[in-house]
């Protein structure tokens, strides 16, 4: 069947109009369910469209995220967008194009095959036709479905795709008002949202007064439960009753999470669901080995805190959102609010980076239930530093045991790895639940319902890069899933992976060392996927890695693989560090087989992004819990890596145009931490298995 | 409620002169960003730990977020803006661009201002010395060494500009 061939999107949203139309003159309107999130997508959806359609990129209208017109893919995750938004454009395309040319060979009596298209203008052997993709935009019908039956360009024919155009977005960004944060609106109303403690906590008695006073212009209180919101005309008033709102406020009952939450020891010692994803068996003979690696909360951390704007008119709900899902954050604003979805539209604005799910649904949840409540005015939310950083979900925590019995020339005979998670996908709309914070606060409230885990076909959440890369013997796979962990997790970039990756390549060293081996020797003895081995064999070769050279020195280089969710691209990365008291990574070499990479410098910037985040989450982030609450509400207190502590970076990406492209933007975020967690160790003389690697642990390491 | 009598004040902000409403303690970026339709600056943090406000008043950099509106009366600043008449502004927004040096792009303006103040300083800056002009900015999105680079070009193409 055809239908299977197409990739996600398409199968989803198989109308070509839904993805393409000639309706202005000169100009293409490409719509993606995509989003753009600083990752550069749109221009690399571009450059796959205007290729198809042999026009140049600048004729290009790309229409993105609008629930209810473009497409329904989903959320912008997992590095899936070039794969499947890309893919399905890529067939659209060639489609259309094959579509114009056949009715332009039967209106000049040609064969198709002599015609060919120059920027939107179709040539019978190289001379003008006087057709064009818009003049015979009304003969062709352009709301059948896709049949997947026309062939998109061969590789060797690409002019666009596989060049590095700019991003479109960026100038815009550098300039004036670019973000969901600068859009105007004639009869704005400002609004503050008080956030709950603790998940299920209970707001006590106000005293309404002290708002109104601190505020000292006319400021409205709106109370529902314990979901409390300050709204006014002058932003500054309402932020200064917001402040005294959250000084003042008392809560109870609820999920309180213990002061110790954030031990790994803690997560392993919750009930959990016990799932055996592979089977493999234990070794009877051999030397055991066995070590237990972990990391804590991350904060998303966007640099622009989460916003939204919402208007009701009684009928019709308008919401602006930067969120990563537009159709399923309207299935859940609907739900929540009593409304019918096709009453309820949905647009993405561009934002700062959230690199997973931070506040920006929560926040389009707030300003769509103020809008409700004030109709006929816009509601501006606007989330503080301290929302951003403790009330948007966290990256889940997370313990890893591995365990391997060296065989013969110091080879596993066995391998097993168990996982404890806090739960990593909890969007809206997941697992049948709202999953909007605001909500959670109404009076009312449905009772919490523990999520699952992503699912298998999602490239798994907890278990994502459970599977060690390497040819190994009977691996064997278990999670214990915290289903009813007390703080909210939920997707950061890379899932599991981060932690597994880190874990597995850990151990890899630990083994190595064990058996007497070369870290990059010993990997390459372990695996035959040629791909894998190129990959690691040239980063070595960047790197300059030496088997000799000196450990437990004060630096130390070390090594990290992985191939993202194990069907995703493949990197290898070489760390350098320099420590004392402190860890400073100085550099680090990538290698990267992303297959046809569509826009290498936008690729780059991805990889280059990707690792300097992965470096910040190694060594220094993890949040902390006092009574009941993240310790995290200003940046102080949750320190990212600076200008002056950011390594060198060095990508270079295989030549492998011939394969399908390979989502790339997780990749780096495993292989980084492995790499330097094995060059700290390295340069240390002892193991650090808990994330971050700060300089307690460094100082409780030397002692 | 003690209503808030209006407290008038005067500067300019990027070569014009504006007379704004200060009262309160109201902080620059607010106005900048509200009455005068300037959304270049970006609210961040609030907290002076951040650098997405930063703005040049008297050609320092300065934290918009926090800095009181009714601090800079007659004073001079800008905004990224200002690059519509700043030949430095202008050159390092498209050494940046050229650079790619961003990915979402949230904290560039307040760099791009950093970077300004420390060209006006130091026509020709080393990396240490322009990673120190930086490192009162976040960036999340790990677009550091691009903006460096950047930083550089803009720096280099100035000197060829004036180099006669
Ligand atoms: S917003 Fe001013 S320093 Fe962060
Ligand atoms: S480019 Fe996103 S925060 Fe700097």
């Amino acid at each position: 069947m055809i239908a299977n061939q197409l990739p996600r999107s398409l199968a989803d949203n198989p109308r070509l109009d839904a993805w393409i139309g000639f309706d202005r003159p000169g100009q293409v309107r490409i719509s993606t369910g995509k989003v753009e999130l600083g990752q550069g997508v749109l221009t690399a959806i571009a450059q796959i469209a205007a290729e198809e359609l042999d026009v140049a990129p600048t004729r290009l209208r790309l229409v993105s995220g609008e629930a209810g017109e473009g497409p329904n893919e989903g959320y912008t995750a997992g590095s899936y967008s070039v794969e499947n938004s890309g893919g399905a454009l890529r067939i659209v395309c060639a489609e259309v194009r094959a579509l114009f040319l056949e009715r332009t060979a039967v209106l000049l009596d040609c064969a198709a095959e002599e015609l060919d298209v120059d920027d939107g203008a179709f040539r019978r052997d190289g001379r003008p036709t006087g057709f064009d993709y818009w003049r015979l935009a009304g003969d062709i019908d352009l709301s059948r479905e896709a049949t997947g039956g026309a062939s998109p360009k061969p590789v060797a024919a690409y002019r666009l795709v596989g060049r590095s155009l700019p991003r479109t977005d960026l100038p815009e960004k550098i300039g004036g008002g670019a973000f969901i944060h600068d859009m105007r609106m004639p009869d704005l109303l400002h609004a503050r949202v008080l956030r709950q403690a603790w998940r299920g906590a209970v707001l006590g008695a106000l005293d309404e007064r002290a708002l109104h006073r601190a505020a000292r212009r006319t400021i409205e209180v709106v109370r529902e439960g314990s979901f409390l919101a300050l709204l006014g005309d002058d932003e500054a008033s309402v932020e200064a009753a917001a402040a005294v709102a959250r000084e003042k406020a008392t809560w109870s009952g609820g999920e309180r999470p213990p002061d110790e939450v954030a031990d790994a020891g803690w997560l392993m010692a919750q009930p959990t669901v016990e799932r055996v994803i592979a089977e493999g068996e234990p070794a009877e003979a051999g030397e055991k080995i066995e070590a237990t690696y972990s990391r804590g909360f991350i904060a998303h951390a966007s640099i622009g805190p989460s916003c939204a704007l919402a208007h009701w008119d009684g009928t019709r709900l308008d919401v602006w959102t930067h969120s990563q899902g537009v159709y399923p954050l309207r299935q859940s604003l609907a739900r929540a609010l009593g409304l019918d979805p096709g009453a309820v539209a949905v647009r993405h604005r561009q934002a700062a980076g959230c690199y997973g799910h931070n506040g920006a649904d929560d926040a389009a949840f707030d300003a769509a239930l103020l809008a409700t409540r004030r109709p006929g005015r816009t509601v501006r939310v606007q989330w503080t530093r301290a929302d951003e950083l403790t009330a948007s979900p966290f990256g889940a925590p997370m313990a890893v045991r591995l365990r391997a019995a060296l065989g013969p020339q110091g080879r596993p005979a066995d391998w097993g790895i168990e996982i404890w998670s806090a739960p990593h996908g909890q969007r809206p709309g997941m697992h049948g639940v709202v999953n909007l914070i605001g909500a959670e606060a109404l009076p009312g409230a449905p009772p919490r319902v523990p999520p699952g885990d992503v699912p298998d076909a999602n490239g798994f959440g907890s278990a994502r890069n459970a599977h060690a890369p390497y040819d190994l013997p009977a691996q064997r796979i278990v999670t214990h899933f915290v289903a009813g962990h007390p703080v909210r997790t939920s997707s950061l970039r890379g899932l599991g992976a981060f932690a597994n990756v880190f874990a597995i390549e850990s151990f890899i060293d630990e083994l190595a060392e064990a058996a007497g081996r070369d870290p990059v020797a010993y990997r390459l003895s372990l695996l035959a996927d040629p791909r894998a081995r190129a990959t690691i064999e040239a980063v070595a070769a960047m790197a300059g890695w030496s088997p000799d050279a000196p450990a437990g020195e004060g630096t130390a280089k070390g090594i990290g693989f992985s191939r993202y969710k194990n069907k995703a691209a493949y990197m290898a990365a070489i760390a350098e560090v320099e420590l004392d008291e402190e860890v400073r990574v100085t550099r680090v070499w990538c290698a990267v087989d992303a297959g046809l990479v569509i826009n290498p410098d936008g690729a780059a910037n991805q990889v280059e992004g990707g690792v300097v985040q992965a470096a910040s989450w190694a060594l220094k982030e993890s949040v902390r819990f006092q009574d009941g609450r993240a310790g995290c509400v200003q940046w102080d207190d949750y320190p990212i890596l600076r200008f002056s502590e950011v390594p060198a970076v060095e990508i270079r990406f295989m030549d492998m145009a011939s394969e399908p492209p390979l989502g790339l933007g997780e990749v780096a975020q495993g292989p980084t931490a492995a790499a330097i967690g094995n060059a700290v160790a390295r340069a240390l003389g002892a193991r650090i298995r808990d994330l971050p690697l700060s300089r307690d642990r460094i100082i409780e390491a030397l002692l | 409620m003690s209503a808030l009598a209006p407290q008038m004040v005067r500067f300019t902000v990027n070569g014009q002169g504006v007379e704004v409403d200060a009262a309160g303690d109201v902080p620059l970026l607010a106005v900048l960003r509200g009455e005068l339709g300037l959304t270049g600056s970006r609210f961040g943090c609030g907290l002076e730990q951040c650098g997405a406000c930063t703005v040049l008043v008297d050609g320092e950099p300065a934290y918009a977020c926090s800095r009181p509106a009714w601090s800079v009366a007659d004073r001079s600043v800008a905004t990224i803006e200002a690059a519509e008449h700043d030949l430095v502004l202008a050159a390092l927004r498209r050494a940046f661009l050229d650079e790619q040096a961003g990915q979402c792009g949230y904290c560039l303006s307040g760099i791009i201002l950093s970077a300004r103040a420390l060209l006006a300083r130091e026509p020709s800056p080393d990396r240490p010395a322009i990673v120190a002009a930086l490192d009162r900015h976040l960036c999340r999105c790990g677009a550091h060494n691009r903006i460096v680079r950047a930083v550089q070009r803009a720096a280099a193409r100035l000197a060829e500009e004036v180099a006669p």
